[in-house]
């Protein structure tokens, strides 16, 4: 019988410790599978993060690093200034990668380190329990802003890719969603181009994915991919805010 | 053999090249800022990577990388930067990396000052970053140590898989003196387990300190332990001097050695029986070599440049069984050859 569905080969054989209905497993996918089909399994490097993704160098079958918490994109700048011709990304929460880990988000970035960052944005802390975000919404609430986010006392939502997308070392600084079949291909566009960025060497790539934690927002997982439409996209529009590979990025 | 007249700061930069470092990540800090200034003339015409990081913490995150994809990696500060490098150190021994880390110590605590200190000892030796665990640690008090040690340190980092440092100071780092150095190491041991892309070749290789067991996580500790336990019997180092017949020994390492140094060689010049022990690995600390230097002394006289940090080893090596006394200058003060030869002749009339 042909096979028209299968594990992707770089993605191991292993359960996952996600939430039912949580999305980090279709990013995991998509990933593996642009992997497999560059045929790069072999010349990959991975750095996982500290959050609910910390195990996934279980989950993927190259080479996998666990940094410390927001310290992935110097780690994986040290890999790559050392073996420059492997494939490095870092898998990065909102936390990680943009408020502990900002620093080193925005520096890698300038400095126009040939990686991509896969930047899980689920606007919460799934990991420690459901905490505030950098990038929680105004008015959501969380185990930090019970009384919801109250902006002129917590701060506002940092938006990544828009800041990120003024730097000149960035090729490629875009937003996708997992919420939706239709969503879904263009996120996998997204990380194959992030992907053929680095093999070009056109510096740093970028991919922030608007990401469900159902078991944190309190939600159901049907719930939570709606949720995305309703009110994540209104505030973090997707699409391409620096693509150096195409004319007049939005 | 050729000579060089250099400084230690920029002696030391050329042993890492030598040694093999393949990546430099620093800070400007003072007073270790001749180390950087050296590495980024120097790296890139050597085949090496040189990057001024954006923090002391991105900069030992980048080590932990260049150390996970195999190479040699090293990064280099004063005290404030190693406070910030101390989360990535604990990760760095936790995954069993190796790399080189020097700390050229100014005082503290805070910003301090910039003058010469040794107040970081605790800190080296007992507590940089979080968990169990230790870091070779070396304490040359020469230009010409600061090459060797540095060469050392690399091996030893490599052969135990963890971090060493050196614990330096910015006397050290500023003086000048006439230099060797070691031919420039090519051939290195493997890495099976480093993160460098398997190649379709082997399983993947996991760079991770976590542990979520706790079980496990105390297996991998106890392993680690093991491994200190044969650095500890078998790679300590110290200079004994004029020890022998000593009725007092005095103990220092790095610059305040020097000062000590002095200080003994007048004080045998007017009768006084002293001596110098100093430690060079100052963990694993030379807990037999001190026993032995001291077994005629009646007293001993511990000299830092700090409140008293070493101080609290030579008690505990030598079981407390003679009195150490105590001279320190701290806050970038200099003790003086003559302070420390005041301390030594009160110590013989006490003793008459
Ligand atoms: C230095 C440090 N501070 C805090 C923590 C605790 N911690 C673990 S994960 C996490 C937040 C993770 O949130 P995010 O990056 O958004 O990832 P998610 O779990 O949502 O995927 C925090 C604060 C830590 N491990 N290390
Ligand atoms: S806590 Fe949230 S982000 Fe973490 S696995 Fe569960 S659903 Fe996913
Ligand atoms: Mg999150």
């Amino acid at each position: 019988m042909a096979v028209i569905f299968d594990r992707p080969k770089s993605l191991a054989d292993v359960p996952t410790h996600y939430c039912p209905g949580c999305t980090h497993g279709i990013i995991h996918r998509l990933i593996a599978e642009v992997i497999d089909e560059m045929g790069i399994e072999g010349d990959t490097i991975g750095i996982c993060p500290v959050g609910c993704a910390v195990m996934a160098y279980d989950y993927f079958n190259c080479d996998m690093i666990e940094a410390a918490h927001g310290r992935a994109p110097a780690t994986a700048t040290g890999v790559k200034r050392s073996l420059p011709d492997k494939f490095v990304f870092t898998y990065q929460g909102d936390g990680d990668c943009a408020a502990i880990g900002t620093a080193e988000t925005v520096h890698a970035a300038t400095r126009g380190e040939n990686i991509v960052v896969i930047f899980v944005n689920n606007a919460i802390y799934g990991m420690t329990g459901g905490q505030m975000a950098p990038t929680s919404l105004p008015g959501q609430v969380t185990q930090t802003t019970p009384y919801g986010r109250d902006v002129s006392v917590a701060g506002n939502p940092i938006k990544m890719v828009e800041m990120l997308s003024v730097l000149d070392g960035v090729a490629l600084a875009q937003r996708v969603a997992v919420n939706t079949v239709p969503h879904i291909r263009e996120a996998k566009k997204a990380i194959r181009k992030a992907f053929e960025n680095q093999k070009a060497k056109r510096g740093f790539s970028i991919i922030e994915v608007l990401s469900s934690c159902p078991t944190n927002w309190g939600v159901s997982p049907t719930e939570a991919l709606e949720k995305i439409d309703e009110v994540m996209i209104p505030f973090y529009p997707l699409g391409a805010y620096k693509d150096v590979t195409a004319e007049g990025a939005n | 053999m050729e000579r060089n007249l250099m400084k230690g700061n920029e002696a030391l930069a050329e042993a890492a090249i030598r040694a093999g470092c393949k990546c430099f990540f620093g800070y400007p800090i003072t007073p270790q800022t001749e180390v950087a200034a050296y590495l980024a003339k120097y790296m890139p015409k050597n085949d090496g990577v040189f990057i001024q990081a954006e923090s002391e913490i991105a900069a030992i995150n980048m080590v932990l990388g260049a150390a996970s994809a195999g190479v040699r990696a090293m990064t280099s500060s004063s005290s404030p930067g190693i406070s910030l490098k101390s989360e990535g150190v604990s990760y760095i021994a936790g995954s069993d990396l190796p790399c080189v880390i020097i700390n050229v110590q100014r005082g503290g605590p805070g910003l301090g000052g910039i003058q010469p200190s040794q107040s970081d000892y605790w800190q080296a030796t007992k507590a940089l970053g979080h968990g169990d665990y230790q870091l070779l640690v070396y304490a040359p008090c020469s230009v010409q140590e600061m090459v060797d040690k540095v060469t050392l340190a690399f091996d030893m980092a490599d052969k135990f898989r963890m971090p060493a440092m050196i614990l330096a100071d910015g006397l050290l780092g500023q003086m000048m003196e006439p230099v060797t150095f070691p031919e420039r190491k090519t051939e290195f041991e493997p890495k099976p387990w480093a993160a460098n892309g398997h190649g379709n070749k082997r399983k993947h290789n996991i760079i991770n300190s976590l542990y979520l067991v706790p079980e496990e996580l105390e297996n991998s500790i106890r392993n680690r332990y093991e491994r200190y336990e044969i650095i500890k019997a078998n790679h300590t180092e110290a200079e004994s001097y004029l020890c022998d017949d000593a009725d007092f020994v005095v103990t220092a390492y790095g610059a305040s050695a020097r000062v000590a140094k002095s200080a003994v060689n007048r004080a045998r010049a007017m009768g006084i029986k002293a001596g110098l022990f100093r430690p060079i690995t100052l963990w694993p600390f030379p807990v037999n070599e001190i026993n032995e230097a001291c077994k005629n002394a009646k007293a001993l006289l511990d000299v830092e440049m700090s409140m008293g940090q070493m101080i609290e080893d030579v008690k505990l090596a030598i079981n407390c069984s003679k009195p150490v006394h105590f001279f320190g200058r701290t806050g970038g003060v200099i003790p003086s050859p003559d302070e420390v030869l005041g301390e030594l002749k009160k110590l013989s009339e006490a003793n008459k």
